[in-house]
């Protein structure tokens, strides 16, 4: 089974079509949307009727803490997040609002967990920046792998037999192999707001089989997807970090 | 539940279990059997006592992880894995050959053997290198000369790491993983990332080979083992006088501390060894003291010194593809002027932008199979001496510290195979050679560029001399073959 991970697609419609059309070719079996869907990007319409849609068809897609937001009215974010989440709020029908609703906090399946932050108080999505932190997710789940989004920078974590975690910054496009000796945290990159310097969408695919993760970086139109952030009024920094990946 | 020995004749995924061949101290080696694969086979089964030291099952599973992925004649066929939830394996080709391990009973070696085991340990690891991984554990019982091609085959992966694969090693012990004499000293301060450790351990396999003594003991405590940063071992030459000194330099260029001022890539290494004449003999080739204790009181004491290897962590390819060996080939015909001019100027530019990079320049004197060797001119000189003489003479005009420059005239039939079996023999990485503009000669000798371009391993650049670009007419030939 390969399936393919979609994390942070922050109505990033330009992104995202290019992460599943470069998934089309690698014989991907099943999408899981890792959450934050919308925020930040143009086009949360468009890019939550792919995900519902993809989803009647068997995907499966968690709730981000962007997602929750545009659920309510008194969520926490900073200034410019909040700008987006609000201008969101008026470009989505009660269709879409439901099925943001309905999105769960975590799925597990059999020794894989998928969550948007961590396993460790998934509902209050806290940050995995350091050792510290992947270990919190770590010891809070059994799972042999994690798969989590919500902090933009890929990265691999994993913990020993000892105790000991370990991280790594992944290679675009080289399979690694976990071994079933340890247990794994998959943090994938941004598909819609990539921030460690490379521009390209990011998404990763995990074969179950092989027991191999995959992290993928994709081109995509740039130029396209900041410009329909500009028309929209939303804040500047939103449109110009795209180019730098930051 | 798994096993740390197993009984003979029992059957895993299909193995039949053969001998015990060699109990290690982290695992054993047993012969096998497969109805599937018609190979000798070694299955390696980790110890995992209770107890027992952690670095063995990591260093296994490191083991598991880097071996599928590795390909080429310097490594063993992997076979396949088993999981650690039944029974840890690995099952690997079964190499034919010994270790340079029972050749340590009969040291030291004459200098000339030390050089080709050298150079066949140097050209394995430029193979390892490429593939991103930093073997980290090379000492004799590591490198199998196989029977037949006597090529060098590197085993044993679980203290290796692959530069694009977590490094699961790393930060989980306290204590550095080698092999003591032939630790590099940023490996012994922890670093496993950096190529050029393993160009410290072939050194060290050399110094040890030639002399008989290992350059710096067999410390087995981490002071001990940090004393290589400081304490510099007596010259080669002074323990074992038939060590010439260009041997002697690329020796001690190996061990030096810093891995900067050791060659910048293991293809690099090997090519000095290969090529004595070429070697760029400095003061210490020929030194037979150690350093004065005052220069070794004041690294002793000024750790800072060393302290720069430990903050450079480079990533493994970048330096693969910033020391590459370039090669030129140059027709030194007089008519040929103006193109050597240009493949001049080409090669500059080349040079400027990789400062590692080192140039071979290249020509070719042709023999003829039928008649005898004219090797001398009408003069009596040497034909192949006066063609070097010309080549250094066109090297030193391209403005080329001399170290990083080595002229070779190659005696052959056929141009184009001698320049390719050149270009498989030394790694090459980039090939730089003239088109011939000539297109009568062309016809009759077939053009050398249009086969290197086929055919050649690298990167090829065919240089033209300047021309105006005017609207020729093209010539009969191509108009026939175009239409």
């Amino acid at each position: 089974m390969r399936i393919a991970f979609l994390a942070d697609i922050h109505a990033n419609l330009e992104g995202l079509r290019a992460c599943l059309a470069d998934a089309r070719g690698r014989a991907v079996d099943r999408y899981v949307y890792l959450g934050d869907i919308v925020g930040y990007g143009a086009d949360p319409a468009a890019c939550i009727d792919i995900v519902a849609e993809a989803c009647e068809q068997g995907a499966q897609a968690l709730m981000g803490n962007h997602d929750q937001a545009v659920l309510h009215s008194d969520f926490q974010l900073n200034e410019t997040a909040a700008a987006a989440i609000k201008w969101t709020q008026t470009q989505l029908t009660a269709a879409h609002k439901s099925f943001l609703t309905r999105l769960p906090m975590t799925i597990t399946e059999g020794s894989l967990l998928f969550v948007h932050a961590s396993a460790s108080r998934p509902e209050k999505f806290p940050y995995v920046h350091s050792l510290r932190e992947a270990s919190d997710s770590l010891v809070a789940t059994p799972a042999k792998i994690t798969a989590c989004g919500h902090v933009h920078d890929p990265a691999l974590y994993h913990i020993a037999v000892t105790g000991k975690v370990m991280g790594f910054i992944p290679i675009a496009g080289t399979p690694i192999p976990l071994s079933s000796q340890r247990r794994w945290l998959a943090v994938m990159g941004s598909v819609g707001q990539p921030r460690d310097g490379n521009p390209n969408a990011a998404y990763g695919i995990l074969d179950t089989r092989s027991n191999e993760i995959t992290y993928i970086r994709v081109p995509y139109d740039i130029d396209a997807a900041a410009a329909k952030i500009r028309g929209a009024g939303l804040p500047e920094s939103l449109w110009k970090r795209l180019s730098m990946g930051r | 539940m798994a096993k740390a020995r197993l009984e003979l004749g029992t059957v895993i995924d299909g193995f039949t279990i053969g001998p015990l061949v060699h109990q290690g101290g982290m695992a054993g080696l047993y012969e096998v059997t497969h109805p599937d694969h018609a190979i000798a086979m070694l299955m390696k089964v980790p110890i995992l006592h209770e107890g027992e030291d952690p670095a063995a099952i990591v260093g296994f599973e490191m083991e598991q992880m880097i071996l599928p992925r590795l390909s080429g004649r310097h490594v063993p066929r992997f076979i396949a894995n088993g999981d650690f939830s039944v029974q840890p394996y690995l099952v690997y080709e079964r190499v034919p050959g010994e270790t340079l391990k029972p050749r340590m009973e009969h040291l030291p070696r004459p200098p000339e053997e030390v050089a080709v085991l050298g150079a066949k340990i140097a050209t394995a690891l430029a193979d390892l290198h490429a593939q991103h991984v930093v073997h980290l554990d090379i000492k004799p019982s590591n490198v199998i000369i196989r029977e037949g091609d006597g090529e060098a085959v590197l085993i044993d992966y679980g203290l290796s790491h692959h530069l694009q694969l977590p490094d699961l090693m790393a930060e989980e012990f306290r204590v550095p993983y080698g092999t003591a004499p032939y630790m590099a000293p940023e490996q012994v301060f922890g670093i496993r990332s950096e190529p050029r450790s393993d160009l410290f351990a072939i050194g060290s396999l050399m110094y040890f080979f030639a002399t008989g003594t290992r350059p710096f003991g067999d410390p087995q405590t981490l002071k001990g083992l940090k004393k290589r940063v400081w304490w510099d071992p007596t010259p080669p030459r002074k323990l074992n006088p038939t060590v010439p000194p260009w041997l002697q330099e690329i020796i001690l260029r190996c061990l030096s501390v810093d891995p900067d001022a050791r060659h910048p890539t293991a293809s690099q290494l090997a090519f000095d060894l290969t090529h004595p004449g070429e070697v760029h003999l400095t003061p210490r080739a020929e030194k037979l003291m150690r350093d004065p204790w005052s220069a070794r009181i004041k690294r002793r004491f000024h750790p800072e010194a060393f302290r720069p290897v430990l903050q450079r962590e480079k990533q493994m390819a970048a330096q693969i593809t910033s020391a590459p060996i370039v090669a030129v080939a140059i027709d030194l015909a007089e008519s040929q002027q103006e193109l050597t001019d240009a493949l001049r100027t080409t090669v500059e530019r080349i040079l400027s932008t990789v400062p590692d990079a080192r140039l071979a320049c290249l020509n070719v004197l042709k023999t003829s199979l039928l008649a005898l060797d004219q090797s001398l001119d009408a003069d009596g000189n040497s034909i192949h001496v006066q063609r070097l003489v010309q080549l250094k003479d066109w090297a030193r005009q391209a403005k080329i510290a001399p170290e990083r420059v080595s002229c070779h005239v190659l005696e052959a039939v056929d141009a184009s195979a001698a320049l390719l079996d050149y270009l498989h023999a030394n790694r090459v990485d980039h090939m730089v050679l003239g088109a011939r503009t000539d297109s009568r000669l062309r016809n009759i000798l077939g053009s050398v560029s249009t086969e290197i371009v086929q055919k050649a391993p690298c990167t090829v650049t065919v240089v033209r001399r300047a021309r105006s670009y005017q609207f020729e007419a093209a010539e009969p030939e191509a108009r026939a073959a175009a239409q």
